[in-house]
């Protein structure tokens, strides 16, 4: 295996019972960059990761990372990996810096080194008012930094991100963003499962899309967006009145004409492919002193990637009540 | 598994005794502080045994023994035994948590022994065991029980006491790995310690049971451990209380069967299971 590549999946297959939870799943990642491995719930996601981390042994196929063999050398793996997983387990009856000492202590440092790294990591992901208290306080927020920073603790060459932002709300998810870009900056790998489109592109460097177990897609984001078509840009007058200049306006800016939709009533959508025509769009609601309730330009969700690369709608894929995978 | 790959594996190095020794006790440390923060987890080892104590010398103690006194050595020696077994339930309940909580796949990501955490887990429950013969013998004494031999027979009928409920408890820790709720833990293990508990020598002479039954309960673990603290601790009184040798050769042999079959099967199910 190349230096270069941080996690290297070849061929992976893994079945429970029945369920094919992994068909043959190949991915790599580049050392200091960030996979993404996006699919919806069930897909093999967490599978390929409990594998990838030595929880889990697969059926077939082999993996290495950070140059060794999961199957074959176990130990060295975990020497240099850490894992964050989609349920943040850290122990509740603990306080934060006592679970971060903990892991500290298991993985051989010195009491004051793991104090020391504790209290760092509890500065870094600004946990640290709250490093006294019992963990099961926190917030879903903090749970997650503190399962972050508990996987950090020993200086991961590569760290898993299983999940990291579901269920968490806008403005956190972007903090957990900004946490994941300053891993990477510090040189460490990342592979990072999700089901947003929106989290792969904002992070990861190449995307890997899955779907029952197989890859079904190998992208940068960019190309990704271009395969799977484009933005779409949302609007919605605040007066009903305005609707047929809304139309007409929306008409005249997009690529083609023919699409745009209004699937509510008084909302329109029409795909776009050009990002100025947002500021086309709003100096020509101006200067027709429209307003607008709601305009927004935004990628194509998960659905609509399904929906392009497989060509099978399936609505119930993206359901955010389904928080199960087949390996947890 | 090719050939090649299992060759691989056995080359791998494994953990010094050292450093599984330093990971169990730092993970002892948090089952101590767990302990420690939620008291009321202490229930069963020591508010339980007072009032087992309580009720059974007063609810038997006349019609076994003649007076609850003369019950009292029978029965304190009779209720180590049976708190022991009923506490061992606890450390199957905490390692069914830890792994529904996914504390386990963060110990299995780490580069430590996965006997640690285990080894860990049984270590921390000693302070229960210790603190649960405490209470008992305490208790015991409130109410005119007296230790009838020497200091190092009674020792020893403590040391005994708890290396019995170290090497029982690996049967509860393989329950606990194995079940899938703690609800279900709880189920399974005390309708294994009931039979265990009651047929046997701890609160009734077993020479009054039908015959199948005796022959259970005289070769019954627990019957063992009673003979043995009895003899250990209480005032000799004939042939067969002097003799303390066989009980405790015997309760030894339990240990050692307990530890051999359940441990490695234990550890078998941490290594398999999320």
């Amino acid at each position: 295996m190349s230096p270069d590549i941080a996690v290297e999946a070849d061929g992976l297959m893994k079945s429970f019972k029945e369920t094919k939870a992994l068909n043959g799943v190949s991915f790599q990642v580049p050392r200091g960059k960030i996979l993404g491995v996006l699919g919806p719930n069930g897909a093999g996601k967490t599978t390929a990761v409990r594998i990838l981390a030595t929880l889990l042994k697969p059926d077939g196929g082999r993996a290495t990372v950070a140059g060794f063999d999961v199957t074959k050398n176990p130990r060295e793996v975990r020497k240099r990996v850490g894992l964050t997983g989609q349920y943040a387990s850290v122990d509740e009856e603990l306080t934060g810096r006592e679970n971060l000492l903990m892991i500290g202590q298991l993985l051989n440092m010195r009491l004051g080194d793991a104090k020391s790294r504790a209290k760092e990591l509890l500065e870094w992901f600004d946990l640290t008012d709250a490093a006294d208290r019992m963990a099961k306080t926190y917030s879903g927020g903090m749970r997650r930094r503190l399962d972050l920073a508990a996987s950090l603790t020993g200086h991961p060459e590569i760290v898993f991100l299983d999940e990291p932002t579901t269920g968490l709300d806008p403005a956190k998810r972007e903090d957990m963003w900004d946490v994941v870009r300053a891993i990477v900056e510090r040189g460490t790998s990342v592979l990072l499962t999700t089901q947003y489109l929106e989290e792969a592109d904002a992070l990861a460097d190449d995307i890997v899309v899955i779907n029952h177990g197989e890859v079904i897609a190998h992208d940068t984001a960019e190309n990704l967006k271009r395969v799977v078509g484009s933005q779409t840009l949302k609007i919605r007058p605040t007066d009903l009145a305005h609707t047929d200049q809304v139309r007409a306006i929306l008409a005249a800016v997009a690529a083609d004409a023919a699409r745009v939709d209004e699937p509510r009533r008084g909302e329109f959508s029409v795909p776009v492919s050009n990002d100025s025509i947002l500021p086309a769009v709003v100096s020509k609601l101006a200067a027709a002193q429209i307003e607008v309730t709601e305009l927004s330009l935004a990628l194509p969700s998960l659905d609509e990637v399904f929906f392009t690369l497989t060509g099978e709608r399936n609505r119930t894929l993206v359901d955010a009540s389904t928080t199960e995978e087949v390996a947890s | 598994m090719t050939t090649a790959a299992t060759h691989e594996v056995t080359a791998t190095i494994p953990h010094g005794p050292m450093d599984v020794i330093r990971h169990s006790l730092v993970l002892a440390q948090r089952s101590l502080v767990k302990t420690w923060r939620t008291p009321e987890s202490l229930i069963d080892v020591t508010l339980s045994p007072i009032m087992f104590t309580l009720l059974f010398s007063y609810i038997f103690g006349g019609a076994i023994s003649g007076s609850v006194k003369d019950y009292l050595p029978l029965l304190i020696t009779g209720l180590v035994g049976q708190n022991i077994a009923f506490a061992s339930v606890g450390i199957g309940i905490q390692l069914n948590a830890d792994m529904e909580k996914g504390i386990f796949d963060r110990f299995r990501s780490l580069p430590i022994s996965r006997v640690a955490p285990l080894f860990g887990a049984a270590l921390g429950d000693l302070v229960r065991d210790f603190l649960l013969i405490g209470v008992m013998l305490t208790t015991g004494y409130v109410m005119g029980y007296r230790v009838g031999t020497d200091i190092w027979h009674f020792l020893g009928g403590v040391a005994l006491a708890i290396l019995f409920a170290m090497c029982l408890s690996w049967g509860p820790m393989l329950i606990g790995l194995l079940a899938r709720s703690q609800r279900a833990v709880q189920g399974i293990v005390f309708m294994t310690l009931f039979p265990l508990t009651f047929a046997s020598n701890a609160f009734v002479p077993t020479e009054t049971m039908p015959n199948w039954l005796r022959t259970f309960a005289d070769g019954n673990p627990l019957s063992h451990l009673v003979s043995a603290l009895r003899a250990l601790w209480n005032e000799p009184s004939g042939a067969v209380a002097a003799d303390w040798q066989t009980p405790v050769a015997w309760t030894l042999v339990w240990c050692a069967i307990f530890v051999v079959v359940f441990a490695p099967l234990a550890i078998r199910a941490y290594n398999r299971k999320a």
